[in-house]
């Protein structure tokens, strides 16, 4: 395969994360860790990709560097067809708040605000008007289908609404690129689903998603699994065919 | 699946026709499991025998024969609904088997076998959760047979994770001075069929 321009598909669209020959290594000379070795992975907008891989595999290095939170050692990584290397931190800054939405495993919200003012919340720290922020917050609320806790705060809503809540401020001001760190915590297993459902159909919308999970129910939301296994790509599933497959004949 | 019980739970809500019980079979189980129309008949007569179900005694078989639950078909059926089923091994896990085998066939690399399992296994679970995301999201019989599937074949994820650990950590152990001929192992069933 050659290697595309600009982060751009074959067919010429760009994608929202390309990492290319991605390594990333840690401490100094006979004390270093690497921690990823030489990733190459393209998310294209509406795809969401799951990475598994055991503890220490590289997955959540590979979502700091991805959420350009971090430097590769050595490597290339696009965002929306932007290279990060050489990017003023300013720019690198504005980029992560306008385009990257942070979904966390314990959801990382501001007990003191509403749910509306955490979803608005990354939008006011970006200088957007606050009736803007707001009106945007409520509407990616609205999505979640949690508008009718805009005003309640995070300790009397309940787990799933709280996440709902916390990918509506991934998604809020149209992110393209979300990433997530086993993002349904410590929910039970119908409500991790749902986060998964809800995350896909956030893609679906027009981003993209990078899910980190070592659970497979999880993962099997994705559009793609990506395999990890000491800081390297193993193996990743290939385009599933349809569900209909599973059916018996009579049903087709 | 037990046809004689499912199609007793079908009457247990009131008397129906033969061709009803299959649709009705069919639905409940997200169709997922599809059953001819000679079956539901063979069944139904061999509940009839048995004195579970009853039918209007017209004497002749056919759609218009209507079929009602006996007394003893509610017994049968509540004690069905409580006995443990059948969880024992199978003799021979297919995959169990590979994997045993993979890891003393010269030349081959348990890890390489383990990890086109594991990407099969997930590619089979995406498609569950397609089905699962598109249709069963208003079929609730559906959205519970395709959790089972999730839930099992993730158990042999969850298997080959923990094989492919014991494999790796078992190549950077030396091996015992002698080996001895390996008994047969005893397995346990992990759920790689029905």
């Amino acid at each position: 395969m050659n290697q595309p321009e600009r982060g751009a598909d074959g067919d010429g669209t760009v994608n929202v994360l390309e990492l290319r020959g991605v390594s990333k290594t840690y401490g100094l000379e006979s004390a270093s860790v690497q921690a990823l070795a030489g990733v190459d992975l393209s998310v294209r907008a509406g795809e969401m990709v799951a990475v598994m891989g055991p503890s220490g595999s590289g997955k959540s290095t590979l979502l700091t560097i991805a959420g350009s939170l971090e430097d590769p050692t050595t490597g290339e990584v696009l965002v929306c067809g932007m290279a990060l290397a050489g990017m003023p931190r300013s720019r690198k800054a504005r980029l992560r708040r306008r385009v990257i939405g942070y979904v966390f495993q314990d959801f990382n919200l501001l007990p003191g605000l509403t749910a509306a003012e955490n979803a608005a919340l990354p939008l006011e720290l970006d200088g957007v008007p606050v009736p803007k922020a707001r009106a945007a917050g409520l509407a990616a609320l609205e999505a979640l289908g949690v508008a009718g806790r805009a005003r309640w705060f995070p300790d009397q809503l309940s787990g799933g609404e709280r996440q709902r809540v916390a990918i509506a401020r991934a998604v809020v001001g149209d992110r393209r690129l979300l990433l997530a760190d086993e993002p349904s915590g410590a929910l039970d297993s119908v409500n991790a689903a749902e986060v998964m459902r809800l995350l896909h159909e956030a893609c679906q919308r027009g981003g993209a998603a990078v899910v980190v999970t070592h659970d497979a129910r999880l993962a099997a939301w994705a559009d793609r699994v990506v395999l990890l296994r000491d800081g390297r790509m193993t193996g990743q599933t290939t385009r599933p065919p349809g569900p209909e497959s599973l059916l018996p004949e009579a049903r087709r | 699946m037990s046809v004689p019980h499912a199609l007793l739970a079908l009457l247990s809500e009131g008397p129906k026709y033969g061709l009803q019980l299959r649709e009705e079979f069919e639905a409940g189980t997200g169709e997922v499991w599809p059953l001819n129309v000679g079956q539901v008949y063979k069944t139904l007569g061999r509940l009839e025998r048995d004195g579970l179900a009853e039918s209007d005694g017209t004497g002749q078989d056919g759609p218009q024969k209507r079929f009602r639950i006996t007394p003893r078909g509610q017994d049968a059926l509540a004690e069905w609904l409580r006995t443990p089923p059948d969880l024992t091994s199978p003799p021979r896990d297919e995959l169990v088997m590979k994997v045993l085998v993979a890891a003393r066939v010269p030349g081959t690399d348990p890890h390489e076998v383990i990890q086109a399992h594991r990407l099969y296994l997930l590619e089979l679970m995406q498609q569950w959760t397609r089905l699962k995301e598109g249709e069963a999201r208003d079929d609730l019989s559906l959205a519970l047979m395709v959790d089972a599937e999730l839930f099992r074949l993730d158990a042999v994820i969850r298997w080959l994770d923990a094989a492919d650990v014991r494999l790796a950590r078992a190549a950077t152990q030396p091996s015992p001075p002698s080996p001895a001929p390996a008994p047969v192992p005893q397995l346990r069933r992990l759920g790689s069929r029905r």
